[in-house]
């Protein structure tokens, strides 16, 4: 037996989505101007990223807000118990067909290794990027200041890195529910199945 | 030897055809010069004609006196150096000293053949050279003045030159035009566009691509229009260039010591489109992306994409050390390329030729030193002719397209100094009609007042040349990606980061090899669960 649980409300898919659809954008555009290859031409790559930058950001905005205003903060708020069952279950029950060491409610819809990355993301590779890809666009007023250009860059090409990576991590591991897609699912739909 | 030389030749006529051209629309003026009875004639001389001119225009040579276009003398006040044709030294025709009868034709006055010419003379200075409408050339080896009879040229070639109109020129006076300047600024350095790179004989004429500014169909702008000349004092120059100006276009009536030449001038440090909301939101736009280009890059950098672009070459390099080669008959001769662009004379040795010249860039701040002839040198490096002074961290400099012209060119072995050699008049000393380096060099370095201890060598040189004219229409300014990349036009500029041409490569590896492994890493992971899949199920 299994029941439906609304986790994902109709803003946070929304947020969801249209941040994949500007990070991919951005790692694809970003990197091309890092100069790693050609594909849309460096002038629109800058012009595809620089919007995309902003559309983050004001998607951000609202993003906070809601968090905020809905108390949805505190699915962010770590907890290092039953790291170890997660990341036992990765490593050995997926393939053993073991039961999944969480059960997702409404309070609490990320497991603990999600809380630990989104965490890590939100307070870490997010700041990082948007930070340094804002000195990036407002280069022309600091430029004067001392400051080195090359060390921005550095800092802002690490944390697009450390995003890809995320990326790569967080696309796989959308395929680990009951069913392959069943996550991927619950992100469109909002709807959960949770087995009893 | 009596025959002239073919170069002398070319750039007679071709001086001729410039002057001939009808360039530019005449300026709408309050006097007809056909009426005046003093223009009438005759003329013996073209000092006559300038003797006429002053009963009206009584300041003019006193103005013209005062300007560089007369003295030939210029003293740079940044670096005390004592520069102007006069005193300098090239990697072209090297200079001037013994054969000003030659060379001094672009010069701004009549009679310059020797130390010995007047510059205090009023009647010296020659009106028709910058204002005349056509019809008039001054002819190399009459030391600045035009042919006043017919005369064959060279000797027993059989080509003659006409006897100049002088009543007919000086009724015919206008402003300056594309025309009158170019015959000598198009053909600095013994031909056309052999020096500049940027200016040839193309622009007397030009289409919209090939200067927006000049463009008969564009702007058909003259020289003076943005080389604004207030009592004959032109302003612009490559020997004390501004190579930033940053700050707005120049009001009408605005008091400022601003150079009225640069691109600034006009357009503002601000040219391109602004965003919609200013500095905030601006950055989104690619308008306000380029004008904070312009705090790194001269405006020339992106608007000429090449130079020499209007089909007649510039001289890239210019070998002298195989100049006096004779053929198997002890004559000389000449080599062309598959263009007929002569590539080797014995007077002058080889050439290498370009069209469509991508510039090299520096970073430059106006300031310029020049190796002059009194100045040691080090045969072992190559020697700069001029540097171009400049770094990142000055406000002042820029990253600025120049051409890069090298060559190999006669010095001292003992004095260690660049030579002046005596090349141009027809004498028994002169390079062009003996094909004699050393007899060619002792009468230069005289005239040139050069010790020479009579032994020479040849040292490699090279003389950059800032390159500000030819400026395209703006669908063929520089796209992002001629920088912005790993191979780009600046690669070799130094003192920026400039994005899609620098990266760490260490990051790069480890950034893309830590995420190559995060990817086999969930391959490896899911491709384990489907393996197991029945597993599972059971």
């Amino acid at each position: 037996m299994s029941e439906r649980l609304y986790i994902f409300k109709r803003f946070e898919r929304f947020w969801h989505w249209s941040q994949a659809l500007l990070i991919i954008t951005m790692l694809a555009t970003g990197f091309e101007i890092h100069g790693s290859y050609h594909l849309a031409g460096f002038q629109r790559a800058v012009g595809i990223h620089t919007f995309s930058a902003w559309a983050l950001i004001t998607l951000w905005v609202f993003a906070i807000f809601w968090h905020f205003t809905t108390g949805e903060w505190r699915q962010y708020i770590p907890t290092l118990k039953n790291v170890d069952s997660m990341f036992r279950y990765y490593v050995m029950g997926i393939f053993t067909g073991g039961p999944h060491p969480y059960r997702v409610t409404q309070l609490k819809k990320h497991n603990p290794l999600q809380r630990l990355s989104y965490l890590i993301l939100l307070v870490g590779i997010n700041p990082l990027i948007w930070l340094t890809g804002l000195g990036l666009l407002y280069y022309p007023v600091w430029r004067d200041t001392g400051m080195d250009l090359a060390t921005v860059v550095l800092l802002h090409t690490l944390g697009a890195f450390m995003m890809l990576i995320f990326l790569i991590a967080h696309v796989y591991l959308a395929t680990t529910g009951h069913t392959p897609l069943a996550h991927i699912r619950a992100m469109i739909s909002g709807y959960e199945e949770v087995e009893d | 030897m009596n025959r002239m030389l073919i170069s002398s030749i070319l750039l007679v006529f071709a001086m001729q055809a410039v002057a001939a051209g009808t360039g530019n629309t005449p300026a709408v003026s309050t006097a007809d010069h056909t009426k005046f009875k003093a223009l009438q004639g005759p003329f013996k001389s073209g000092e006559e004609v300038t003797q006429v001119c002053l009963k009206c225009h009584t300041e003019a040579s006193k103005q013209v006196m005062a300007t560089r276009h007369w003295t030939w003398d210029y003293v740079n006040p940044g670096t005390g150096q004592r520069l102007g044709k006069k005193t300098m030294l090239n990697s072209f025709c090297i200079a001037d000293r013994s054969n000003e009868a030659f060379c001094n034709a672009c010069h701004v006055g009549y009679g310059w053949k020797d130390e010995k010419f007047d510059f205090s003379s009023e009647k010296n200075v020659d009106c028709l050279a910058c204002h005349n409408t056509g019809q008039y050339a001054k002819i190399p080896g009459l030391a600045g003045h035009p042919a006043y009879q017919r005369m064959e040229l060279p000797p027993h070639s059989g080509k003659f030159v006409e006897a100049v109109n002088l009543p007919q020129v000086a009724q015919h006076i206008g402003k300056t035009s594309r025309a009158t300047c170019g015959a000598c600024h198009f053909y600095g350095g013994g031909g056309d566009g052999v020096k500049h790179g940027d200016l040839d004989s193309s622009l007397k004429n030009p289409t919209r691509a090939l200067d927006v500014h000049m463009g008969a169909d564009g702007g058909n702008f003259t020289c003076a229009t943005c080389h604004k000349t207030e009592g004959h004092k032109v302003a612009g120059s490559r020997v004390a260039p501004t190579a930033s100006d940053p700050h707005g276009a120049i009001l009408r009536g605005e008091k400022t010591t601003r150079n009225p030449a640069t691109c600034q001038a006009c357009h503002g440090d601000k040219p391109h489109k602004p965003g919609v909301a200013g500095n905030l939101l601006g950055r989104l736009t690619l308008g306000d992306r380029l004008n904070s280009h312009t705090r790194t890059l001269a405006c020339q950098t992106c608007h000429i994409p090449a130079f020499a672009r209007g089909g007649v070459p510039t001289k890239m390099r210019w070998d002298w050390s195989s100049a006096g080669t004779l053929d198997a008959d002890g004559k000389p001769f000449q080599k062309k390329d598959e263009h007929g662009h002569v590539i080797f004379d014995s007077k002058k040795g080889d050439f290498r030729l370009g069209e469509n010249v991508t510039p090299d860039y520096v970073w430059f701040d106006g300031r310029v030193d020049y190796t002059l002839k009194s100045d040691r040198i080090d045969p072992s490096q190559t020697v700069k002719i001029n540097r171009f002074h400049g770094s990142p961290d000055e406000p002042d400099a820029r990253i600025w397209p120049v051409k890069r012209f090298t060559g190999k060119q006669p010095y001292d072995l003992e004095y260690l100094t660049l030579l002046v050699p005596h090349t141009a008049t027809p004498d028994d000393t002169a390079l062009w009609f003996n094909y004699d380096w050393p007899k060619a060099l002792a009468a230069g370095t005289a005239a040139a007042g050069q010790p020479f201890s009579g032994k020479f060598g040849f040292a490699n040189t090279e003389m950059l040349w800032p390159i500000t004219h030819m400026v395209a229409p703006k669908d063929q300014a520089l796209g992002c990606v001629e920088c912005h990349s790993r191979d780009g036009r600046l690669k070799e500029v130094a003192g920026v980061y400039l994005p899609g041409r620098d990266h760490y490569p260490l990051l790069d590896r480890v950034g893309f090899g830590l995420a190559f492994l995060a990817l086999l890493g969930v391959l490896g992971h899911g491709t384990l669960r489907i393996l197991t899949r029945n597993r599972r199920k059971e």
